[in-house]
């Protein structure tokens, strides 16, 4: 008896429309996230991820309005990130609505802040998405939407989140994302085994067997996808049954 | 009618706030004491540390009002911890309308919880037409055991209230406006009391 998994469903904004691209980048537009957002509560989030995708590099701030209309669909947790690298900005998302925030590229260049937004809010609002690359053989931190290196490595990069607070961690596998090719499995459960927090897999969903498999072999609390329900690849309704079927908590 | 959400600092009411309005009631979020013993209806909602928000609830002189009001009250996570008579969260002193003491969750346990959990047992009229071993979406860090108020309860680690329920007080552990449609069953099971 513990915890259902959770299914989330993530929606990467630029302006007010959800778009997707490969690896992190070729963003196509995909439709409205009101839209979009209604229809995935409708089918059974479990919790929904926004995350505008621009901000770290434009700092545009016009995103409030958009998230706001979210909010107001969203009846389970909703997660924003994008650009956070101050208290202002959260103080302002909580105000739109949100429930969480995702902390990535300024929790890299000042950890503190994890903890800093930790003290003030809780820390179950504090999720710190991370992105890793394999760079000859060792996973590898990237920042600013996977745009640029850091010298930090994943394993040490997660124990210090940690240490500092965060209430969730969100892996994404780079490599992974937007190929469908499944899961990074074998880091999904290295993190998972190592923190004492719920952790989040990301990048590579192509298949309700890749959901298990990041559930019962990586053992992850939550998995999250994109183009494979904004495609319509896959319906979270269904995704939800079967991995009932397989005799995983889920909540239907 | 009149619905009140108390405010206090540190508290994220927005998402109750965004909840309500989409059950056609907009609240009215304050800590006044005159507009709050008007309420028809008065909800505590709860993100925050149950020490500063007992500090807050006496130093408003919030805690008698509470204590002696008449209509329907809703406490919401740490609004239903503060409910009890004391918590482990900063040594508070709560409410004492519901008999129990609130305490940290120990063990082999990720802290907090943070997900979906099944509620049983379910009690009362706030539970109408809520189905039996429902998932409802928990945040806490913080429980309440079983204890004669419990009109609901939950497994981690331990079994735990998910709600109370005493005269005309009712609260719930989980987060109704983050549960669903079934925790939006519960928000209009209670705006019907």
């Amino acid at each position: 008896m513990g915890l259902a998994k959770r299914i989330i469903p993530c929606l990467d904004v630029i302006g007010n429309t959800t778009v997707k691209g490969v690896n992190f980048s070729g963003m196509v537009p995909l439709g409205s996230p009101v839209e979009m957002a209604t229809l995935y509560c409708r089918q059974g989030a479990d919790e929904l991820v926004f995350l505008d995708i621009e901000a770290s590099v434009k700092n545009t701030g016009t995103i409030f309005k958009v998230i706001e209309e979210v909010a107001g669909v969203v009846d389970v947790p909703f997660t924003v990130g994008g650009g956070i690298s101050e208290i202002g900005h959260v103080e302002k998302l909580m105000e739109s609505g949100a429930d969480k925030i995702s902390l990535n590229s300024a929790a890299l260049l000042r950890p503190s802040l994890i903890s800093d937004i930790a003290r003030r809010f809780g820390s179950q609002c504090v999720v710190v998405a991370v992105d890793y690359m394999l760079l000859n053989g060792t996973p590898m931190v990237m920042s600013h939407g996977g745009k640029k290196k850091t010298d930090r490595k994943l394993i040490q990069w997660v124990k210090e989140i940690i240490d500092s607070g965060a209430g969730e961690i969100l892996l994404t596998a780079i490599d992974r994302d937007g190929t469908g090719a499944g899961f990074d499995i074998e880091n999904v459960s290295r993190i998972s085994g190592l923190a004492g927090i719920p952790v989040i897999a990301s990048g590579g969903a192509g298949s309700p067997v890749d959901f298990l498999d990041v559930f019962t072999r990586g053992n992850a609390d939550a998995a999250l996808a994109a183009g494979i329900f904004h495609r319509n690849e896959l319906k979270i309704s269904e995704l939800k049954e079967f991995l009932k079927d397989n005799n995983l908590e889920i909540r239907l | 009618m009149k619905v009140c959400l108390v405010k206090y600092p540190a508290g994220n009411v927005k998402s109750v706030e965004i909840a309500l309005k989409r059950l056609g009631i907009t609240p009215v979020l304050t800590s006044d004491p005159d507009t709050l013993n008007k309420a028809d209806k008065l909800i505590l909602p709860g993100v925050g540390h149950a020490g500063e928000l007992s500090r807050f609830l006496e130093a408003e002189n919030l805690a008698e009002l509470i204590r002696g009001f008449k209509n329907p009250v809703l406490g919401i996570c740490l609004g239903m911890q503060i409910m009890c008579s004391a918590s482990e969260e900063g040594n508070a002193r709560g409410l004492g309308i519901v008999d129990g003491n609130v305490l940290k969750f120990k063990g082999e346990l990720k802290v907090p919880q943070i997900g979906w959990n099944r509620i049983y047992n379910l009690k009362g009229p706030l539970f109408k037409n809520v189905t039996e071993s429902a998932y409802v979406y928990y945040v806490n860090s913080f429980y309440l055991p079983v204890v004669n108020c419990t009109s609901g309860f939950s497994h981690y680690g331990t079994e735990f209230s998910a709600a109370v329920e005493r005269d005309n007080f009712f609260g719930v552990q989980f987060h109704p406006e983050k549960s669903g449609p079934e925790g939006y069953r519960i928000i209009t099971n209670f705006l019907s009391l």
